[in-house]
């Protein structure tokens, strides 16, 4: 009888109904992250640990690997935000046109290759990219009268390789989100812009950027967090997490070679610790910036 | 038109099934490539990892052999491969975690030093490899032990470096290779070879990703940059400057190219040498096998010969690369464990079965001069290449011609930034080779202090 009541009960059931995500945030979110923040201040020996204060982060600090890293990441962050909003921007206001012939072939070509396997797609660039004679781009390269090129050795030519697998692989998922975006936007707009004789760029720039906003911060928040935690494609395309003078080395690279190829499993949560960081101060400014925290105000009022 | 565009989505889906089937096999997604059992089910059983195919096949061979030898003391193991990285990870995180280890594991060398620090998780190995310890290579032994000396893996192979030569394009050019006892020689060899291919083959190819001439030319000085077991580390030594300033020089005359992917045992690399780009190189013995699986057209093309040195009268060869067998803290039974190991790899009846399934050349140095295991003519090897591999080995131990350079602790690092940066540097920026190291000794002695 009791129990019944408690189940029927109304101020209960939503907790019993939120309990699962509860859990699954307190076990796999909080519980790793408050371990992580613990272990960076130790050294962790096959199960064994002492405390070492502050020591991993003073070596980081100092750690010129690390700084690459960092610096890659972020670069690598910033370079698709430049390829990854516009591009597909333009590309689904494309789509939507009424002029574009066979639109659904378009949007099912560009999103066919978000659907194939990092790992693969990784590894048929670096055949593609290979330094050898029968690469793919070599190839190429020899059709125009060129000599070879090592192409993934020089930073130049790597990163290229690195940006194109990302809009190869990422830019129908963008377009995707865009093309939900221009849908939301009341037609009748573009029907009073008509009527006032704006011409398509103006339409575009008064009537679409503004209504895509909310889309634009979407996928720039979603790019920033993909862009500095990125590691899969520079390890697949590099064969591994040594790549020539570290061009291809990200933070969660070097955290993965620190924790479980050297076994230093406190270093890496230092340097995960350092990751987090960087990606909440730059997510912070960046919902400054876009007026996030604005509109929610101006709604209270 | 709509008709089309349902055919091309189902396509599409099916060809990105296919591929995501595909990628879950090739992927690092810590599932075995392979798992099988043999022996008994009332043996006393164990697991085995390990990330060569062909090292589990020998094994399942010598769990048949040890239970027809022990009818009470039986064993079963269920043995699995994962690829190399994966297996090595899936194992450092087990052993974190204290559990879902197995009893028996292969470590590659170069991976040791992270399991053998402190709190080592290994079993002591002392006893099982006793009988065998006076007939093994102790430079063999001594990587794969602690730091306080207590052995705690089994070696494979010595792994003793030798001169491997595309004999056949030698011919074609009417060049003699065998005459080559210095580096001075074989610089000038290189000059010959390219004026009469008119620059089309190399003499051979330097690595950027491995370094395993530094390791040839520390051997002939008789030095080490690891310093040894008790460090310290130290790369700024003759016989690494003058190596790289040698092969830099190569690379500016045109003798020499950069290896394909950054070292010898890559693909690319296979692909420059079936080309016949690359007439030469220094590699360990075990290279042998990746002829033969990976290149057997070249059969009968091949000559190996000991290596050049610096002076004569220097050591001519190095122990590189290896496995190092273990039994882990989580066996419930590690004593049988350790027993049929060390016997599995030191016995005779073993050491037969790595030489001739597995072509390594063994630790076990009493069997070097035993005519029917060394000689045999049905053991590929002996007639895949141009000369006998015993015949070399057997004349290095001679001369004592085996040098050791050591894997200690601080090798990973020091390997990371050679292979990533120093080497790149040198011979792909031409940086000069006393700047580049310098760089390279600053950053250790960073990282190592702390």
């Amino acid at each position: 009888m009791k129990a019944k009541k408690i189940l029927y009960s109304q101020k209960i059931a939503p907790y019993v109904f939120v309990l699962p995500f509860v859990l699954s945030l307190l076990i796999f979110w909080l519980y790793p992250l408050v371990s992580g923040i613990v272990m960076s201040f130790q050294e962790v020996s096959f199960g064994v640990t002492s405390w070492i204060g502050t020591a991993n982060y003073q070596k980081l600090f100092r750690d010129s690997f690390f700084t690459t890293a960092v610096w890659n990441s972020v670069e690598y962050m910033a370079l698709t935000l430049l390829l990854m909003v516009p591009i597909p921007m333009v590309l689904a206001v494309l789509m939507e046109s009424r002029l574009t012939k066979a639109r659904g072939v378009w949007k099912v070509i560009m999103y066919i290759p978000a659907l194939t396997s990092v790992v693969i797609s990784g590894l048929l660039f670096r055949l593609m990219f290979s330094e050898g004679e029968n690469g793919q781009m070599n190839v190429i390269m020899h059709m125009l009268g060129q000599p070879s090129q090592a192409w993934l050795r020089a930073r130049f030519t790597g990163w290229c390789a690195l940006l194109l697998l990302c809009v190869w692989r990422w830019t129908g998922v963008n377009v995707l989100y865009y093309v939900s975006g221009l849908k939301s936007i009341d037609t009748s707009l573009y029907e009073s812009g008509d009527i006032d004789g704006a011409n398509a760029w103006q339409k575009f720039r008064y009537i679409t950027l503004p209504l895509l906003k909310p889309t634009t911060v979407y996928v720039i928040t979603i790019s920033v967090f993909a862009g500095l935690s990125m590691f899969l494609e520079s390890f697949m395309i590099w064969a591994g997490n040594n790549s020539p003078k570290n061009i291809g080395l990200t933070i969660v690279g070097y955290l993965y070679k620190r924790g479980i190829e050297r076994n230093e499993m406190g270093y890496a949560c230092a340097v995960g610790v350092v990751l987090m960081v960087i990606a909440l101060v730059i997510n912070f400014i960046q919902l400054v910036a876009t007026g996030t925290f604005h509109i929610g105000k101006k709604k209270e009022d | 038109m709509k008709k089309w565009l349902a055919m091309l989505l189902a396509g599409s889906m099916v060809l990105s099934m296919g591929t995501v089937a595909f990628a879950e096999e090739e992927t690092e997604s810590g599932e075995p490539t392979d798992v099988t059992t043999v022996g008994p089910d009332d043996g006393t059983h164990f697991e085995l990892w390990s990330f060569v195919d062909l090292h589990n096949t020998f094994y399942a061979n010598m769990v048949e052999e040890w239970n027809a030898q022990n009818p009470d003391r039986q064993i079963q193991i269920t043995f699995s491969t994962y690829p190399f990285q994966d297996m090595h990870n899936k194992l450092m995180m087990a052993l974190q975690a204290g559990e879902g280890a197995p009893d028996i594991c292969d470590i590659e060398i170069g991976q040791f030093p992270n399991f053998s620090g402190e709190n080592s998780p290994l079993y002591d190995l002392g006893e099982a490899l006793a009988p065998y310890e006076a007939d093994l290579v102790q430079s063999r032994l001594d990587v794969y032990s602690k730091a306080d000396g207590t052995r705690i893996g089994v070696p494979t192979h010595v792994g003793a470096t030798v001169m491997y030569w595309n004999a056949e394009i030698f011919e074609e050019y009417g060049l003699d290779y065998k005459s080559v006892k210095t580096w001075d020689d074989y610089t000038a060899l290189g000059e010959q070879l390219k004026e009469a291919s008119n620059g089309e083959v190399y003499l051979t190819s330097v690595d950027t990703g491995g370094t395993d001439w530094l390791w040839l030319s520390m051997a002939e000085y008789g030095e080490d940059y690891t310093g040894g077991p008790e460090g310290p580390v130290n790369v700024m030594l003759d016989s690494v400057k003058n190596m790289l300033t040698m092969q830099q020089q190569w690379l500016n005359d045109g003798i020499a190219m950069v290896s394909t992917d950054g070292h010898t045992d890559t693909d690319g690399c296979r692909a420059t040498i079936l080309d016949g780009k690359i007439a030469s190189f220094p590699k360990a013995m075990w290279y042998m096998s990746r002829f033969k699986d990976y290149m057997p057209e070249e059969e009968g093309k091949w000559d190996i010969t000991i290596c050049p040195v610096w002076e004569e009268g220097q050591k001519y060869s190095v122990g590189i690369g290896g496995t190092g067998t273990v039994v882990t803290n989580e066996c419930e039974d590690p004593a049988l464990a350790a027993e049929w190991l060390a016997w599995a790899k030191c016995s005779p009846e073993g050491e037969a079965h790595i030489w001739n399934d597995l072509g390594f050349d063994v630790c076990n140095t009493a069997l070097w001069s035993d005519e029917e295991f060394a000689y045999s003519e049905d053991n590929v090897y002996n007639t895949f290449f141009r000369v006998k591999p015993y015949e070399l080995l057997n004349q290095m131990a001679e001369d004592d011609a085996i040098g050791t350079v050591y894997t200690t602790a601080n090798s990973p690092v020091l390997n990371d930034y050679l292979c990533t940066t120093t080497l790149n540097e040198i011979f792909i920026d031409g940086m000069d080779v006393e700047t580049a190291l310098q760089e390279c000794q600053d950053y250790l002695d960073m990282e190592l202090m702390m």
